[in-house]
């Protein structure tokens, strides 16, 4: 039997990092320019790790399926970065950005990983700067930082509401600057289709070339996953509409353990969805909960104008229930609250699955130049799509599928359980156990990209046989590249009567139901039997028009979906097996009379990682937590 | 800063540009001086202080050295204009079938090098009675250039022609004043592009009212 | 929740090398909280069901900030609205009956794919040429060693926005990339770390967009008015100044 070697570096928890890197085995520069590592995705992760990788002198190809690396959904990040900076003199330090995301995932994520984020986050801020990023400043022209997601200190740097696309185009920048200097070769309009494997090592990939139809296959000596969460499981969620896990699940199948894959996050404020042509969800920052306050009528059905609805006759909920947090309390937390008024029958709008997030009060107290200052751009976005001014009538809003903390499983050095695959970004297991905090998903990409990779890599790189250039001569190349291409035509053969669409709606609303924000077993089971047939019913029903040998968007889209629904089993069958309610994992058996989470240290202090069988079930393997540096609590914010 | 290939700067596509504006301002210096000049014909002194002026520009060798850089501005403003124009055609071979412009800009922007043709077979024409006549054809011996003048704008159809043309000049000149400007990236911030328009448009409109009386005196009042 | 009927003028195309044609489909009973983009999703959906094939266009974030879409809606870049690109723009924009027509951009520059879906790696490879500041990972100095004034920061962000969709290129009559290229070079050249590669990076970056094909700005200023991120056409006047002092200046390094 397997068993999962973190590798996580002896010492104590601020040396192991430092340590680490004394200890690694580095690549002479003469060497580097014979090695060959192909990243694929150019989010945060992916662009920074190539571009700081080209800079080492590796020879890099690097992938995306968009027309250009600035696409990638990182893009779309607005609240900001956290970093532990302690510019306002407020106790920070890295040892509170540390036990905050330790704790903010409910003790799920590895000590040692956490703090080495929390380590690298201020060079990631200094780097990106440097890169011309411009960040949001004060008058004395150093740079502004503010509090977000409801932390006690104030170490989130941002640029307006846009902080995902500068710090994004930052890093696409660096990377142009090596594809210009021919240090890496950018292959835009290419979708990865399958990893390949010799003798247990990763090797190369196999791709396909979105606009001609082309299969062809990559060598690498070593290979970086950047493809991001698999959010779009669900089908609705904030994740952009190309959002996929096919790199990831088809290395998963190949070999690479899945961890926690269970592990969803649901944002609280998102724009509720209007109706079943909705195509995706649009988040609103959750800074917006600073000043605004979340209620719905204390009348079930009570349909009159929010406007129209007395003072007492409103419930304030996340007030009346959390008095020490109010509506600051963490995005699990406010998703769970404003699913169960709606599940009570209080919902508001249309459809009754929205809650209103009111401003009037934060107009009155600070008047609404003020508030126009602090969230014009938010409001606007907000009339754009709904057409309803919010200085006026309260928002609505709903929680929304948008991040995954779940992944391939990685050790302290990114890599997966196959020998020379990495994964870096959303797409590994990451560092936020079972919840993230708000501003760190970008403070990850960044730092696994520009910080981490770039040393672990040489350690791996130092011990391969890089005398001979590598090539795709191996069967195993050939092997993966009829197995993509046969997994395309039998697409392309069904021409059943369904579209890719209404089946993957179908099956996210499935997820969404029994998988979502609250799960229990009952549930789960039903689930799983109902997710099998409509799996079922896509390899026999659905109808992808055109041929491969062309650019074929159903094509593309069949092609992802068809790996979400195998994905979405082992989602259900991780929140099955884990019998306790922890961060973003509710199960309904695990809670106190009043509707709080328990969790089970005792028994779940691992991560579950799973590994998939050829006969397509799974072997889960636990890789026990182990803290030594903090203290287990149970998270209150009453 | 040797180590980068470069072409040559009035090749490139912000090179012409400047070409156009700095030829642009230069003509648009010339029309400033031209119009001082061609008022004295509402003096009513019966044209002697016109004459006395004509008379210098046509025999002064600094006007002389002057006519021929103007010359060469117009050359170069006209050929790269049409120059750009194509050019700016190629890079769209299909064009679209329903295209909104007005909703974007204004008319006379892109109209640039239409209002400019129309310009100049009005400046051949005008040329051809005020300039080739009188100093090749000898008609600078029969009369004084009052008397061409009088008698050119006596003619209706001329006159209208002329003052057609003005209009044509003042959106070329609207235009072209704001664009010289930014092209040579003066517009350092909104306010001041504002505040460039606004001097253009009143420039242009002062250029174009300032021509027109002259035709509108003539058959008005003689 | 109202619903209309639209009818599309479609540009379909199948490859590069194809003539190309516009189709005509109905779009019934279109609920008006629909983007246009879902309108499209309907449409294609029905297209599919047909047996036909769907119309392709590129999306990706569907809120306004990949710069993925880009469509010439009735006449206009990213359709009806101002600062809005076309996932963002609603059916409620658009009247019962309407015929509205959808093309791709339109530019030697940028050619087409596919039906909508146009070929912009002339912007990648305009920022390839020197849309960066040479920085290695690990170089970087003290964040706050680099003090900025605010109204500099500001300028440089707001120029920052730019999410290379193309607009102002479609919009301009001359398919002209100055706007795009102009945001970027502001951005760099207002910020202290971007100084030492001023000169050469706009020199590099003019070239390149020279070499790939796009017209001439004529200072018309569509491009601006139809920019879903309202990028000011101030900076095409200081690309203009920032090009011309690299060239025209004589520096003691040039030789």
């Amino acid at each position: 039997m397997f068993t999962l070697d973190s590798k996580i570096p002896e010492g104590n928890l601020a040396d192991k990092w430092k340590n680490h890197k004394a200890n690694l085995k580095l690549v002479a520069p003469h060497n580097k320019r014979k090695l060959e590592i192909l990243v694929v995705g150019t989010g945060l992760a992916g662009s920074s790790a190539a571009a700081s990788l080209a800079e080492l002198g590796y020879n890099v190809k690097v992938f995306t399926y968009h027309d250009s690396p600035r696409r990638a959904h990182s893009i779309a990040a607005q609240g900001g970065i956290n970093a532990a900076k302690n510019y306002r003199n407020d106790g920070d330090s890295v040892e509170r950005l540390f036990y905050d995301t330790i704790k903010g995932g409910d003790f799920r994520a590895r000590e040692a990983n956490v703090y080495r984020l929390a380590e690298v986050s201020v060079n990631i801020i200094d780097q990106c700067v440097a890169q011309g990023v411009p960040f949001a400043r004060e008058y004395g022209g150093l740079l502004a930082t503010r509090s977000f997601g409801g932390t006690q200190v104030m170490r989130t740097f941002y640029a307006r509401g846009q902080t995902g696309q500068q710090l994004l185009l930052g890093a696409y920048s660096a990377l142009s600057r090596q594809v210009g200097a021919g240090t890496a070769k950018l292959f835009p309009r290419t979708e990865l289709l399958d990893i390949v494997v010799i003798d247990g090592v990763c090797k190369g990939i196999v791709v396909r070339n979105l606009v001609t139809g082309k299969i062809e296959s990559h060598f690498g000596h070593a290979v970086l996953l950047c493809t991001g969460g698999y959010g779009n499981v669900y089908y609705l969620s904030t994740n952009a509409k190309n959002s996929n896990c096919t790199a990831i699940w088809r290395a998963h199948k190949r070999g690479a353990f899945f961890g926690n894959p269970c592990f969803v996050q649901v944002h609280p404020t998102c724009i509720p969805q209007t109706g079943d042509y909705q195509s995706k969800l649009t988040l609103m920052s959750e800074s917006l909960r600073n000043d605004g306050r979340v209620w719905v009528p204390k009348q079930k059905g009570d349909k009159r104008p929010p406007n129209q609805i007395p003072e007492e006759e409103r419930d304030y909920y996340l007030e009346r229930r959390y008095p020490a947090f109010g509506n600051l309390v963490p995005r699990d937390v406010a998703s769970r609250n404003a699913k169960y008024v709606c599940d009570e029958g209080r919902g508001v709008g249309e459809t009754g699955q929205a809650v209103y997030l009111d401003f009037s009060d934060a107009i009155r107290r600070l008047g609404r130049d003020v508030i126009e200052q602090r969230y014009g751009n938010l409001f606007e976005m907000y009339e754009k799509i709904t057409n309803e001014n919010p200085y006026e009538v309260p928002m609505r809003i709903y929680p929304a599928v948008h991040y995954t903390m779940g992944g391939l499983w990685v050790d302290y050095n990114l890599m997966t359980t196959i020998p020379g695959l990495y994964a870096l970004g959303e797409a590994n297991f990451s560092d936020h156990g079972a919840n993230r905090l708000g501003a760190s998903a970008l403070m990850q990409g960044l730092a696994d990209g520009y910080f981490i990779i770039p040393y672990t890599i040489g350690d791996y790189l130092a011990r391969v046989d890089f005398s001979k250039k590598g090539n795709t001569d191996h069967p195993a190349f050939k092997d993966a590249e009829k197995s993509a291409t046969d997994r395309l035509r039998k697409l392309l053969d069904i021409k059943g009567k369904k579209t890719v669409d209404e089946l993957h709606r179908q099956a996210g609303k499935i997820l969404w139901d029994y998988c979502g924000i609250t799960r229990n077993a009952t549930d789960l089971k039903e689930a799983l039997e109902k997710y099998r047939n409509i799996r079922e019913e896509f390899w026999h029903q659905v109808n992808v028009p055109g041929t491969g040998e062309e650019l074929n968007q159903s094509l593309e889209k069949a092609n992802r979906v068809s790996d979400f629904l195998e994905l979405g089993e082992l989602m259900i069958l991780d929140a099955l097996h884990r019998n306790e309610s922890c961060g973003c994992h509710l199960r309904e058996e695990y809670m106190t009379e009043d509707g709080e989470a328990i969790r089970n240290d005792d028994e779940y202090c691992y991560v579950a990682a799973w590994e998939y069988k050829k006969d397509g079930t799974w072997d889960l393997h636990k890789e026990y937590l182990v803290f030594e540096n903090v203290k287990l609590t149970q998270r209150s914010y009453k | 800063m040797s180590t980068i290939a470069k072409t040559a700067v009035f090749s490139t596509s912000i090179g012409k540009k400047l070409v156009m504006a700095l030829t642009g301002i230069f003509l648009i210096t010339f029309l400033i001086v031209h119009l001082s000049g061609n008022l004295l014909l509402l003096k009513g002194d019966n044209g002697e202080a016109f004459n006395a002026y004509a008379r210098f520009m046509e025999t002064s060798p600094l006007i002389r050295i002057l006519e021929l850089i103007l010359a060469v501005g117009f050359l170069f403003h006209i050929v790269m204009g049409i120059r750009l124009a194509l050019e700016n055609r190629r890079a769209r071979p299909i064009r679209y079938q329903v295209n909104k412009a007005t909703e974007n800009s204004t008319f006379y922007s892109r109209f640039m090098v239409w209002s400019g043709i129309t310009v100049l077979f009005f400046l051949l024409l005008h040329l051809w009675n005020f300039f080739f006549q009188h100093r090749f054809l000898g008609l600078g011996a029969k009369e004084t250039m009052y008397e061409t003048v009088v008698r050119t704008f006596k003619e209706p159809i001329y006159s209208i022609v002329y003052i057609i043309a003005m209009v044509f000049l003042a959106f070329h000149l609207n235009h072209g004043f704001q664009s010289a400007l930014q092209s040579s990236g003066l517009q350092i911030n909104t306010n001041l592009g504002k505040r460039i328009k606004s001097i253009g448009m009143l420039f242009s409109i002062v250029i174009c009212a300032g021509f027109t009386a002259i035709p509108l005196y003539f058959l008005i009042f003689t | 929740m109202a619903t209309i009927s639209v009818t599309l003028k479609v540009w379909r195309q199948k490859s590069r090398n194809d003539s190309g044609r516009f189709e005509t489909y109905f779009a019934k009973d279109i609920n008006t909280e629909m983007s246009f983009l879902e309108m499209l999703d309907v449409v294609n959906e029905n297209l599919i069901r047909e047996g036909k094939e769907p119309i392709a266009f590129e999306h990706d974030c569907r809120e306004g900030i990949c710069g993925s879409c880009g469509l010439y809606v009735n006449g206009r870049a990213h359709g009806p609205l101002k600062g809005t690109t076309i996932c963002q723009v609603h059916m409620r924009s658009f009247k019962d009956g309407e015929t509205i027509y959808v093309e791709p951009w339109r530019a030697k520059a940028f050619p087409i794919i596919k039906d909508l879906i146009v070929d912009r790696s002339a912007f990648d490879r305009i920022i390839q040429a020197g849309g960066f500041i040479s920085v290695d990972t690990g170089s970087a100095v003290e964040a706050n060693s680099i003090p900025i004034p605010k109204a500099i920061a500001d300028l440089a962000f707001e120029a920052a926005t730019c999410i290379g969709c193309g607009a102002c290129v479609a919009a301009c009559k001359n398919a002209s990339a100055m706007l795009f290229v102009s945001a970027k070079v502001t951005h760099l050249a207002l910020l202290p770390q971007g100084q030492a590669e001023r000169y050469r990076r706009v020199i590099k970056m003019v070239e390149q967009m020279d070499a790939e094909g796009f017209g001439n700005c004529s200072n018309t200023g569509a491009c601006e008015a139809e920019c879903p991120k309202s990028i000011s056409l101030t900076n095409i006047a200081r690309l203009n100044r920032e090009y011309l002092a690299a060239r025209l200046v004589p520096r003691q390094y040039d030789n």
